[in-house]
């Protein structure tokens, strides 16, 4: 299964980014495969408004069925939401210990942003 | 002519110069109140409620049986207002600007317009003062279509005087839109003086001709006055810092009213920017309300 990580870095050791919509880049991880695509998201970081749902897009395109990240906001959620993309908040560690404890299913679903807009 | 009263400070005395300039016109004028965040011509008029006017904002629904997710929208909107996502293209009303690029540009001509109501414009009148206010309904961001509609009932001929909100931002520059002449109202303090650069920038690059007006003059020091030296920017008036203008302010009493000795040099003022509109030159002094030519 693709799934998409927000992160400091493109790299396995880069720690989670917790922002989602202005994270510094996007990781298309293969849990089979272990492959990692990067995606760089300087358009989302530097977007005067609606950076959450510009990277909702970008996931959902990418196709990625689920996302690891920090926080979410409200329009953000139902963006991905809507795409069917299963959103994972709260995420924390590096890049490559969110994937373990996706794959061990010690990773609890949102069901609700987490945060307002505009956080952070 | 259309004059604006503009400033990038806020709190500088743009209502204060705005409302005497209309009641010193001495014929019909048009005040246009584009401070649609917080409007307060009205307060210093007296001016009874008008009869309002809805503003709206078109933006698009999509219409999920024509559309074939094929993603344009979503490429066109410079505002993340469309997630175009795999299957379906998803609207966020709240970041619209109501451009019509998805509207337009769809292929599947699978998007209409619904109208979305942002703020009011209202018309009242009081003696020679036709005012004309917008209001942006509370909890709104995107000020500028209101803005635009207050600015759009003074066209045409007869004097027109913008109260314009503070800054140099989007709301500014819609204000400032087509007027002939702007008045940048300042104080001469260092936030007065470092935002008032900014507003000059902004009429600058705008191309309108303009002069300032230094309120509270005597509470800072004189690096306004220096700057606009520098610049070859004429000062067009300097109301003193005196707590009875103040006092007279807080009872929402506009100044030539409650002090009868400032109308002749706001009638002046009015004289001065008029020639500012038609030559873009200099008016050669400064002047107060006793001091005459400086």
């Amino acid at each position: 299964m693709k799934v998409a990580v927000t992160a400091e870095r493109p790299d396995w050791d880069a720690p989670v980014d917790p922002r989602f919509g202005r994270a510094m880049s996007f990781l298309i991880v293969d849990t089979e495969a272990r492959t990692l695509e990067a995606i760089d998201n300087s358009s989302g970081r530097d977007a005067a408004q609606g950076a959450g749902i510009q990277a909702a897009t970008t996931i959902s395109r990418s196709g990625a069925k689920a996302l690891l990240t920090g926080h979410c906001g409200p329009k953000a959620f139902s963006a991905l939401s809507a795409a069917g993309i299963t959103i994972y908040t709260g995420v924390t560690g590096t890049v490559a210990e969110a994937i373990d404890r996706l794959n061990r299913g010690d990773l609890a679903t949102a069901s609700t942003s987490d945060v307002d807009g505009h956080w952070a | 002519m259309i004059v604006a009263i503009a400033s990038g400070k806020g709190g500088t005395g743009k209502t204060t110069v705005a409302t005497s300039l209309a009641l010193a016109a001495g014929c019909q004028v048009r005040l246009l109140d584009c401070d649609v965040e917080e409007p307060n011509c009205h307060l210093f008029l007296d001016a009874p409620p008008g009869e309002e006017e809805i503003v709206c904002l078109p933006v698009p629904v999509v219409d999920p049986d024509r559309c074939t997710a094929c993603g344009v929208c979503g490429e066109v909107c410079q505002f993340n207002a469309i997630a175009a996502l795999p299957d379906c293209a998803l609207v966020f009303p709240t970041l619209c600007h109501g451009c019509g690029a998805c509207t337009r540009l769809c292929p599947e001509d699978a998007i209409h317009e619904s109208r979305r109501p942002l703020g009011t414009v209202s018309t009242a009148r009081v003696g020679t003062v036709e005012l004309i206010t917008g209001r942006l309904t509370i909890g709104e961001a995107l000020s500028p279509p209101v803005v635009r509609a207050v600015r759009g009932r003074g066209d045409g001929s007869g004097t027109v005087i913008v109260d314009a909100p503070p800054g140099t931002g989007c709301p500014v520059m819609a204000s400032l839109h087509g007027v002939d002449v702007a008045i940048l109202v300042t104080e001469p303090t260092p936030f007065g003086l470092h935002d008032l650069t900014l507003a000059v920038q902004a009429v600058r690059q705008l191309d309108i001709p303009f002069g300032v007006v230094i309120n509270r003059a005597g509470c800072g020091d004189d690096r306004v006055q220096e700057y606009c030296r520098t610049e070859h920017i004429p000062i067009l008036l300097e109301i003193p810092q005196e707590r009875r203008i103040a006092e007279a302010y807080a009872r929402g009493r506009p100044l030539i009213e409650a002090f009868p000795e400032w109308r002749e040099p706001f009638v002046e003022l009015l004289t001065n920017v008029a020639k500012l509109a038609r030559t873009g030159a200099r008016p050669p002094f400064a002047r107060t309300a006793t001091g005459g030519a400086q």
